[in-house]
């Protein structure tokens, strides 16, 4: 990894954006991984994680609430900031801008829903 | 040309100007705006199934070092294109990215001061357009501008290594025509030739109302310093540089992989302008030690547009980039990135006649233009501080404080969306009369009076520049 590239690094485990603090950024790993952890009752769940070129984050400048997961960094990895400034008044001009976000929303809804598939069967397997 | 005859405005029916399977686009030129309206034109195209022939004409071999292979400029990817190209999912390599840069520093006679990016993170990119200076031998990273074409083409465009000599009309269709060759019928002409190109003058003849932009000449000389060398010395910063020289408006130094890149702006700008920029103190204080100024790798003069064209479209054309509307002095590449995206987006869902540009890619024209007008504004301002000695003293003092004390980031705020045109004007100057920014400037200026400031001495420290916490303040 070039340490003259776009973004910052951040090491192994370093925290990016901690569940439940107001942000008002996303991001998008420029290089390395990092994962999305969600905290509850004193333990973490893996729920997704995300490399070179995807976008995290993003739901913070959509709806106004509290980050819903943890995200850090699995390895090193490299992370450029994107500021939800420039990104609405950029999106106001250009409405293709939010073509990829809505391509990486639905690529998480799926997961989801496959999440939820696979919960259920292990319910169902574990009452029947 | 093949028929001159000036057609009525909007002759082309709607229907028959809309793009379908199989349609015919020539993008003139593979520099950013081309290279950026491909992409996006048969990446939006793909979205919605439609297969569309794009041959860019770019007679330039980009991995060539040297003059033949480089679109001439500073190299600053700025902070709001890195970012809106990473949510686009072009993704700039650090094969590209010779150097991120997360910082600015001001140069005056009265001293320096250091903006810094949040969280000291790396949010502008500094590149080589083409393979390098002459003088490279080896290339180590790839030229951003080929970079651009090789994602076109990688979404199925077809390059045709050859310079466009003649476009003309011929029953409703633009025409491209190559040395030796006959023209080819089109269903689209997209120019994107930039300004230092003689073609612009046959689309002036063509009867479509193009008129080509206002130039102004500047200078870029590259220096070969060594990667280290750089790392201890001018470092990861784009430096700027406030100075009482006659004739020159603007210049700054911008670091790269190998070498750094000067670029100056100003009045009849020739080689005598360069030497006497480069052999100034305040240059000298940030290069390494024994620096030669006058062995440079490259030099050259290349035309820079200040005031766009008013119709950068017609019916089965339109100009993006330099060729026909740019931001003023600052992010020249982002505005190609805008003007790009507005033609390949009209082009593909409204059509390809004089009204479906008129109405949907002209206003992100007039918005650049607009705003460069207050832009203009905001270069009076810089030009009475190069004269006023005692302005150059405040801002110094002002910045430096809010830096070091961690104060709202007022002045460095404005100076930092200046330089690095990440901010539209309009936003700028509306900020550059905060009252509180005022009151800043009456308190520093008892020791504006008194004082003098050492020009090494710099103010460290990251600092938040889009403070969502600032309070928008009217003018
Ligand atoms: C001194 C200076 C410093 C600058 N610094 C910066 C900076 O730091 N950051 C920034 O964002 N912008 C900067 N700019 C502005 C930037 O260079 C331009 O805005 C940008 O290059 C415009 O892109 P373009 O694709 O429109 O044109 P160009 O980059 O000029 O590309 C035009 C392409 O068209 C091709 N072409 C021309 N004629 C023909 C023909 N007849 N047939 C086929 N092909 C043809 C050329 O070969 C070229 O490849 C600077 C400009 C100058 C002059």
């Amino acid at each position: 990894m070039s340490e003259a590239a776009l973004g910052r690094f951040y090491e192994d485990g370093e925290v990016i954006v901690r569940q439940g603090e107001v942000g008002d950024c996303m991001y998008v790993v420029q290089d390395g991984v990092v994962e999305i952890v969600r905290e509850a009752d004193g333990h973490e769940i893996q729920v997704g994680s995300a490399g070179r070129n995807e976008v995290v984050g993003e739901m913070a400048i959509f709806d106004r609430h509290p980050r819903s997961a943890t995200i850090k960094a699995k390895g090193r990895a490299r992370v450029l900031t994107l500021d939800k400034r420039n990104f609405l008044r950029r999106i106001n001009e250009d409405p293709a801008l939010a073509f990829r976000m809505v391509e990486t929303l639905s690529r998480r809804i799926r997961l989801l829903n496959d999440q939820v598939v696979a919960l259920q069967a292990q319910l169902d397997q574990r009452d029947g | 040309m093949t028929d001159t005859s000036a057609a009525p405005p909007d002759s082309t029916a709607d229907a028959d100007a809309a793009l379908k399977d199989g349609s015919r686009i020539a993008v003139i030129g593979g520099g950013p705006a081309g290279s950026m309206f491909t992409y996006f034109l048969l990446d939006m195209a793909e979205r919605v199934d439609m297969r569309l022939d794009v041959d860019i004409y770019e007679p330039r071999p980009f991995t060539k070092p040297g003059p033949a292979g480089c679109n001439m400029c500073g190299g600053i990817v700025s902070e709001s294109l890195v970012q809106n190209l990473a949510v686009d999912g072009v993704w700039l390599s650090s094969d590209v990215v010779q150097r991120g840069i997360d910082s600015y520093v001001l140069h005056t006679d009265v001293g320096s001061v250091r903006i810094a990016t949040p969280n000291d993170e790396m949010r502008i990119g500094a590149v080589h357009r083409g393979g390098g200076p002459r003088d490279v031998t080896e290339a180590k990273w790839e030229s951003f501008d080929h970079h651009l074409l090789s994602n076109a083409t990688e979404r199925g465009a077809k390059v045709i290594s050859t310079r466009v000599e003649e476009v003309g009309r011929a029953n409703g269709h633009p025409t491209v025509r190559v040395k030796g060759g006959e023209p080819v019928s089109y269903d689209l002409v997209v120019v994107a030739t930039g300004v230092n190109t003689s073609i612009l003058k046959t689309f002036e003849g063509l009867g479509i109302g193009y008129q080509r932009p206002k130039l102004t000449k500047t200078l870029i000389r590259e220096y070969y310093l060594g990667e280290d060398v750089i790392a201890q010395t001018v470092g990861t910063s784009m430096h700027v540089f406030l100075l009482n020289i006659p004739r020159l408006e603007f210049a700054a130094v911008i670091p790269k992989g190998d070498y750094v890149t000067m670029c100056l702006l100003g009045d009849d700008i020739d080689k005598e302008l360069g030497d006497a920029f480069a052999s100034a103190p305040e240059v000298r204080a940030i290069m390494p030690e024994g620096w030669d100024a006058g062995a440079a790798s490259c030099q050259c003069l290349p035309h820079i547009n200040i005031h766009g064209v008013e119709k950068p479209y017609a019916d089965r054309f339109v100009f993006i980039g330099d060729s026909g509307v740019t931001r003023l002095y600052k992010d020249g590449i982002g505005a190609a990135y805008r003007t790009a995206k507005a033609a390949a987006r009209t082009a593909l869902f409204e059509g390809v006649s004089e009204r479906a540009f008129r109405e949907n890619f002209m206003p992100v024209c007039q918005s650049i233009h607009g705003d460069n007008r207050i832009g203009e504004y905001a270069f009076v301002l810089t030009r009475i501080a190069q004269r006023l000695r005692i302005m150059r003293r405040a801002i110094i003092a002002i910045t430096r404080d809010e830096q070091a004390n961690g104060r709202r980031p007022r002045l460095s705020g404005v100076l930092w969306d200046i330089f690095s045109g990440s901010a539209p004007y309009s936003d700028i100057f509306r900020r550059m009369f905060d009252p509180m920014l005022a009151v800043r400037g009456i308190a520093a200026m008892p020791g504006v009076l008194v004082s003098t400031i050492r020009s090494t001495e710099l103010a460290p420290g990251p600092f938040r520049h889009s403070d969502p916490g600032t309070p928008e303040v009217k003018a």
